[in-house]
């Protein structure tokens, strides 16, 4: 098993200044620290929804990647994504899922089905094609580069541990100006 | 069974009309029986806009955010039923965040001529109200007088910033 923030750092050096990145609640936090940037998407509103946002944004620009770093709680909580997603298939989207088996956000109770559920299984079924799991990181330092350059969507899961504690500023994910400046980067271009 | 009634003049065509002049390039949406022939059918069969179909309309307020936020006007196709099943997503994305979510919502068993708070059906009684505590905009679209008013809604949702509702009250032709 590979711890979240280790796996994160991997993945942030195949991210260009064009690419979208749409990290979730502990992942965003982690995220925040390894990879500020203009491009980063964090207001999504709702829990679950991340990846919906990310389905727009893939549709809406053609000419950027679009990368979600979502959770497993939050991926539950919107299963009918990944059937959407995969029915739309938009070739710039790309959905990443750090799977530790906890809602971490909300006192680290355990995810229904915790260690029975397939995530990679359940992106078959709802039709994903390109669809990858990794645990191990050395393995997924050699295929993070390539899996970006697939034609998406492609879906992948990082079996993570926790990063350990975060400060939780809700302010750095919500808040107005981190709403305003992401706007104004993606508008600049 | 209460016969449908489509009033004359409010027509599928027009309503499409409306919304491509506003400049919709995507419609996203859960069937909803009230538009299901009048305003769905022919919107699948064709490309302008493109058809995204979803399995639940929550999901459908943050597509219309991500495009929004890529300067793609969308508009969510729904029922009221699944309006009131995504109040969260509302409360966040379009409310809290201040974004254009354009949505046109049939009203499922609403008796024809008869205003949406007056209906037999408590889902559809409560709508408006859920919306005006909301802060959403609404307007009622059930006669071809009506079909003016939806360019405009959209228009300003997009100048604004903010959410509005289409409230579709009978089967358009």
């Amino acid at each position: 098993m590979m711890r979240r923030d280790e796996a994160l750092r991997v993945l942030a050096r195949h991210i260009t200044d064009r690419d979208i990145v749409l990290p979730v609640y502990s992942t965003a936090f982690d995220w925040l620290d390894i990879a500020p940037r203009a491009l980063n998407y964090t207001a999504h509103g709702a829990m679950g929804l991340a990846s919906s946002h990310a389905l727009g944004l893939a549709l809406g620009r053609p000419d950027r990647r679009v990368i979600v770093l979502d959770g497993d709680g939050s991926l539950l909580m919107n299963l009918g994504t990944l059937v959407t997603c995969a029915a739309a298939a938009p070739p710039n989207l790309y959905h990443f899922v750090c799977e530790n088996g906890t809602y971490e956000a909300n006192g680290g109770h355990p995810i229904p089905g915790r260690g029975h559920v397939s995530f990679t299984g359940l992106a078959r079924a709802a039709g994903h094609r390109a669809v990858h799991e990794f645990s191990d990181l050395p393995n997924f330092e050699q295929q993070a580069a390539a899996i970006l350059t697939e034609t998406g969507p492609v879906f992948t899961v990082l079996k993570v541990t926790s990063s350990g504690e975060q400060e939780r500023d809700y302010g750095r994910i919500h808040g107005r100006a981190v709403r305003q400046a992401f706007k104004d980067a993606l508008k600049s271009d | 069974m209460e016969e449908r009634d489509t009033a004359d003049g409010l027509s599928g065509e027009s309503i499409l009309r409306e919304v491509r002049a506003a400049g919709v390039s995507f419609v996203v949406s859960v069937p909803d029986i009230t538009t299901s022939d009048g305003l769905l059918r022919p919107l699948a069969a064709g490309t302008d806009p493109r058809l995204i179909r979803i399995c639940k309309e929550d999901e459908g307020i943050g597509i219309c955010a991500g495009l929004a936020h890529a300067d793609k006007r969308a508009l969510l196709l729904i029922q009221h039923t699944g309006l009131l099943d995504s109040i969260n997503a509302l409360r966040g994305v379009a409310c809290e965040y201040e974004l254009p979510i354009c949505m046109m919502v049939g009203l499922l068993a609403k008796e024809p001529g008869v205003a949406p708070r007056q209906s037999k059906q408590y889902g559809v009684r409560i709508v408006e109200p859920i919306l005006e505590a909301m802060g959403i905009a609404y307007h009622e679209i059930e006669e071809a007088a009506d079909i003016p008013k939806i360019k405009p809604a959209i228009d300003e949702s997009y100048a604004r910033s903010r959410p509005v509702a289409l409230l579709i009250g009978r089967q358009p032709s």
